[in-house]
């Protein structure tokens, strides 16, 4: 039987937007999660020597967020030399892996007390920049049926008979869920504020939230794949879904996830060492699992991820109290929400990356840490969190709250 | 309240003159109050202008950043500090992006803030004459150009470039500064440069600075530009060799310069901001403006110098002996343009002398320091000679014979006469007191003390010492003379081995000690290192030679017998070691065929392996930060001494002469700026735990027990 692993804590850097007039862009993505890291050692006074790994979720894990920082951002941090880390790339899943690895690690006692989390900074690191064979070689390409994932969310929508308008009015309410969340101080115990060297706070709160959004106002944004669409990706596309005449491009900057930086950390550890450094269990994580789904639309992978994990703890679908679906684009979590017969209110009720943003490989266990707070807050038991990412994996986890 | 006066011509040019309260101007609060009239007016009238000049009123175009104030930075006051230098600069933002053409016209010096400015402006014309430098020497203070320095030239010289003068803070003369492309043009005068820069103005109706302009590129190459991704990996070493991690200012230069390549101009002006912010509280930049501006101009202007006494100028001066120091000292002296008599007992060894001008000479042409014609100007200052009474005349005599107390009496007494009525007699000496030397003068008032250092044309100290008879005025001329020849004077008072060989004699045998001790000597060396000083006390005991340190030791030995002292007393292990290296073991140093070390061929030393046999001791670990302290807490304990018994009577000498005399770690500010940052309370207690520890020579000296309790500093 394996021994329990807990969650001690799990935080996050407020999510600044991903431009080069975001907050978060003149702060190095290597102080970017060593700030992080520090913010949670002193949260807890804790002994770093005790720590054994940071694992890290990192999707363009490429100069200044490369070569293995979840070892070199401890050690800006401060911490002991004997911290290891390392840093993993499963695209949009990637934090949530880090959690699972940390956690079965833990479980299995191998290790006592584990750090997961992730990393991403897309002001600095733009996405895709470090290259791929799926996107840039075109034998591979054409093999694996490549197109821009934007375009597999249309596709969802289009099947799903998702309007535009549904699309919007689903961003909408991410807005306005969020706002509302970060106006009643929902976020604030498990943000760490971003410091300069000097100490001073360079943001606070997550800066992405557009809390004015209106109808009207997404109604006027221009769809984002239509162009590489119509330049023949359509077509890519419709040769897997020929039953469709064409593809409704729904997806806009609007009612996509936001392009943003940041970073989250879970503190994941043993019973015995929590109760040796007084730290107290918030919660459990029960499962963490992954599939692979159909690439071409690519995103469909939180339905089969997440009955898979109710499937592996013995779990009904009711007897989860909230849901974390990441808002990759608005098509995912509505067709989440349809497919699993989920109330809407339970799925992402404060916001989701629509409105703060999804720094990619860190956006795992900043939903996780949401939902835990959620938890705690609302009294309820059961959190499941769920990512679609790239080339169709999906990945879903189960959390306890204690 | 000083004004930038806005004066706009028949061309619609409007030529803006700095001229601010006080001598200079400044980057105070006056300087953001200016600046924020003037760009209001600037861009408000924009339509109707041509083209900005911006000039000075004073002497200098800009000094730098208020240190005054600067210095007055505390931790918990970086929201402020960051605030105000963003402010501050976000005018010369503004006036970048005017959209008219502004031309800095630098008639003075533009030094730190006021190169800035001038980086800020589209085009930069310096008037080409003696008091126009151009550089930002913030680093050298501990701090960094804040203003945009640093972000502005990375942006325009490339970072390779950038680095080499920001990270030294480099200034620059104005041909200099336009090979390096921190200028764009020279002009003969004033109304050569205001000429100039209307021309430029009526060619560029709308400039735009080069990184603001589409399609920039860093020259040189960005972060991921390979030659530059070398600078990156290797700069942090070579930084480190130099500094040993004990100075953040260069670092922190080249951390906001790098991180400059990765972001747009705003956010790398914010970085920078930083960096400021984080420097300005440093204990180092505090000690470094304290002791090397503050004390520094203090010391320059005289602060030891007798006020009474006229300015003098030196142009004749016997140089006796020809040797190491004679030949050094031949060197500067002919190169400030004074007349030198270099005499010693053989021709061959006069003209040897003589040859090393020739050698340094030559080697500063080559190098395109200098031309051909200054080369035998100076050379022909110089006149080798045997005879003593060729220095007939000369209005300063330094002997630099042999350091006998018998040979030196008798040099003084048959050169003396020679002397040029109230002329001065100095020794070059560095053990024997200067009193005691003056007894073979007729003429005692007018004989002193001037130590240089080895080597004389690199070492820019000189430590004056007066003897019991020493005039004011014989002080006043040594104090003139040594800045004739730029250097730095530091004043100090007749006592056995002055102030910097004392101080610098207790590095060595702390040294001596510790490998008594049983320590590993490589770690006494490394520790030395550590501690900021250049080399290790085993090194610089080898360079020193282990046969000086004895035959000083020894002489000090007969000085104590015939004057009733106890001074070689203070260190028993350099003279105890130093014996037995050279007696036992014939080991007289580095130049004679070794030390502590071994020294091979190829130019690699080891510790000669008798050291281990004789004194190591494999059980003996000593705290890393007590060996550390040894070495400087000696030192520093030594000078406290001294200016208790009155060799030393200015703080800024001190400081100053331990730094650039002995190599006291810079960051420090000096021996007794030491004391202060480290508090002298607590640097009693920690002498006092070190007394307990290793020995009575640790114990604060009543001075300092004294200060302690009235907490006061040494300033």
């Amino acid at each position: 039987m394996n021994r329990p692993a807990f969650i001690y804590d799990a935080v996050r850097t407020p999510r600044g937007k991903g431009k080069k007039d975001g907050s978060l862009h003149e702060v190095k993505p290597v102080d970017l999660f060593a700030g992080l890291l520090k913010g949670l050692q002193e949260k807890h006074d804790l002994d770093t020597a005790r720590v054994d790994d940071v694992i890290m979720g990192c999707v363009s894990p490429a100069g200044e967020q490369g070569m293995n920082v979840a070892k070199i951002a401890p050690m800006v941090a401060g911490w002991d030399e004997s911290v290891c880390g390392m840093q993993l790339d499963r695209y949009c899943a990637s934090a949530l892996e880090a959690v699972g690895m940390g956690v079965t690690k833990v479980m299995a006692g191998w290790e006592d007390l584990v750090v997961a989390g992730g990393l991403e900074s897309m002001s600095r690191v733009k996405m895709g920049s470090i290259g791929t064979p799926w996107a840039e070689d075109p034998a591979t390409s054409i093999k694996t049926g490549f197109l821009p994932q934007g375009i597999g969310a249309d596709l969802i929508a289009t099947l799903e008979g998702f309007s535009r308008e549904d699309v919007d009015a689903f961003a909408l309410g991410s807005q306005k869920k969020a706002a509302k969340a970060q106006e009643s101080g929902y976020f604030d115990k498990s943000i760490i504020p971003v410091k300069d060297a000097n100490g001073l706070t360079i943001l606070e709160k997550d800066e992405f939230i557009k809390p004015d959004s209106t109808m009207e106002g997404l109604a006027g944004l221009k769809p984002s794949f239509e162009l590489p669409g119509k330049m023949g990706f359509d077509n890519v596309a419709l040769a897997k879904y020929p039953q469709l005449a064409e593809i409704n491009h729904v997806h806009h900057a609007g009612n996509s996830s936001g392009i943003v930086d940041g970073a989250s950390a879970v503190l994941i550890g043993s019973e015995a060492i929590g109760k040796d450094l007084g730290l107290t269990p918030r919660g459990r994580v029960l499962t963490v699992n992954v599939v692979g789904t159909e690439p071409t639309i690519m995103l469909t992978g939180p339905i089969p991820a997440t009955k898979k994990a109710l499937k592996t703890v013995g779990m009904t679908l009711d007897q989860i109290d909230l849901f974390e679906v990441n808002e990759a684009f608005a098509a995912v979590p509505m067709k989440f929400q349809k497919d699993m017969n989920v109330p809407l209110e339970k799925i992402n009720v404060n916001g989701g990356a629509i409105a703060m943003g999804h720094p990619l490989g860190a956006t795992g266990a900043v939903i996780l840490g949401t939902l835990l707070d959620e938890l705690e807050r609302t009294g309820g038991k059961y959190g499941l969190i769920t990512l679609c990412a790239g080339a169709g994996i999906g990945i879903a986890g189960i959390i306890e709250r204690l | 309240m000083g004004e930038f006066t806005y004066q706009k011509d028949t061309q619609d040019i409007v030529t803006i003159t700095m001229d601010m309260t006080g001598p200079v101007n400044a980057m105070n609060e006056e300087f953001v109050e200016l600046m924020d009239g003037t760009m209001d007016r600037l861009e408000k009238e924009k339509e109707e202008i041509a083209g900005v000049i911006i000039t000075s009123a004073k002497d200098i175009f800009f000094a730098g950043g208020d240190l005054n104030k600067i210095i007055s930075f505390q931790k918990g006051q970086e929201k402020m500090i960051f605030d105000s230098i963003e402010r501050t600069k976000s005018y010369l933002r503004r006036l970048e992006l005017l959209g008219k053409p502004v031309v800095a016209a630098i008639n003075g010096a533009a030094l730190g803030g006021g190169c800035e400015i001038g980086l800020a402006c589209h085009y930069r014309i310096a008037i080409n004459d003696k008091k126009t430098q151009i550089g930002m020497p913030e680093a050298t203070l501990g701090l960094l150009p804040g203003a945009g320095g640093i972000v502005r030239t990375v942006r325009m010289l490339g970072l390779g470039n950038a680095l080499s003068f920001l990270m030294e803070g480099k200034k620059l003369r104005p041909q200099k500064a336009l090979a390096a492309g921190l200028i764009n043009e020279l002009a003969e005068d004033e109304n050569d440069m205001f000429e100039k820069a209307k021309v430029w103005i009526k060619a560029n109706p709308s400039p735009v600075q080069p990184w603001d302009a589409k399609g920039y590129k860093f020259p040189g190459g960005d972060a991921d530009d390979p030659m530059v991704k070398q600078i990156l990996q290797i700069a942090p070493g070579m930084l480190y060799q130099k500094t040993r991690g004990l100075m953040p200012a260069p670092e922190t230069v080249l951390a906001v310069a790098a991180e400059s390549l990765r972001v747009d101009m705003d956010t790398a002006l914010r970085i920078e901001s930083r960096g400021f912010t984080k420097l300005s509280v440093t204990p180092v930049a505090k000690n470094l403006i304290t002791t090397f501006f503050f004390q520094m101009n203090k010391l320059n202007q005289g602060e030891s110098r007798p006020k009474d006494v006229g300015k003098n100028t030196v142009r004749k001066v016997g140089i006796l002996g020809a040797g190491m120091m004679g030949q050094g000292l031949a060197y500067v002296t002919a190169k400030a343009g004074i007349e030198v008599l270099l005499k010693d007992v053989t021709i061959e060894a006069a003209d040897k002398g003589k040859a090393y001008s020739e050698k340094l000479l030559s080697k500063a042409v080559k190098r395109g320091w200098m031309d051909e014609e200054k080369k035998s100007r100076v050379l022909s200052l110089i006149k080798p000679t045997i005879k003593d009474e060729d220095l007939e005349g000369c209005d300063l005599i330094i002997e630099a014979v042999f350091e006998n107390m018998d040979l030196k009496h008798k040099v003084i007494k048959g050169t003396e006469p020679f002397l040029a009525k109230d002329g001065v007699y100095a020794s070059n000496t560095s053990t024997l007191p200067i009193t005691q030397l003056a007894k073979a003068s007729n003429i005692p008032e007018n004989f002193i003390g001037l130590h240089f250092f080895s080597p004389v044309d690199k070492m820019p100290l000189v430590e004056i010492i007066t003897g019991e008879k020493t005039s004011e005025t014989t002080l006043a001329k040594g104090f003139d003379f040594v800045q004739q020849i730029k250097k730095v004077p530091i004043v100090v008072n007749d006592s056995r081995g002055f102030f910097t060989s004392r101080v610098f004699a207790t590095f060595i045998d702390e040294g001596c000690r510790m490998v008594k001790e049983g320590v590993d000597p490589v770690l006494v060396d490394a520790m030395g290192r550590m501690a900021g000083m250049p080399v290790g006390p085993l090194t610089i005991h080898d360079e020193v030679a282990q046969e000086l340190t004895l035959k000083i030791a020894e002489t000090n030995k007969e000085l104590d017998e015939k004057l009733g002292d106890d001074f070689a007393s203070g260190n028993p292990l350099t003279y105890e070691l130093s014996k037995l290296f050279v007696k036992e073991y014939g080991r007289g140093g580095k130049a004679h065929g070794g030390g502590w070390y071994e020294y091979k061929e190829d130019g690699s030393k080891a510790i000669w392996p008798k050291v281990y046999e004789l004194f190591h001791m494999p059980e003996v670990e000593l705290p890393k930060q007590d060996m550390i302290d040894r070495i400087l807490f000696r030192q520093i304990i030594e000078s406290v001494k001294c200016f208790e018994e009155n060799v030393l009577e200015a703080v800024s000498d001190a400081n100053i002469g331990s730094v650039m005399g002995i190599g006291f770690p810079p960051y420090t500010g000096g021996v007794l700026q030491y004391i202060n940052t480290y508090g002298v309370k607590a640097f009693v207690k920690r002498s006092m735990a070190l007394a307990q520890k290793y020995g009575a020579r640790f114990n604060p000296p009543e001075l300092l027990l004294k200060k302690a309790e009235k907490n006061e500093w040494f300033e």
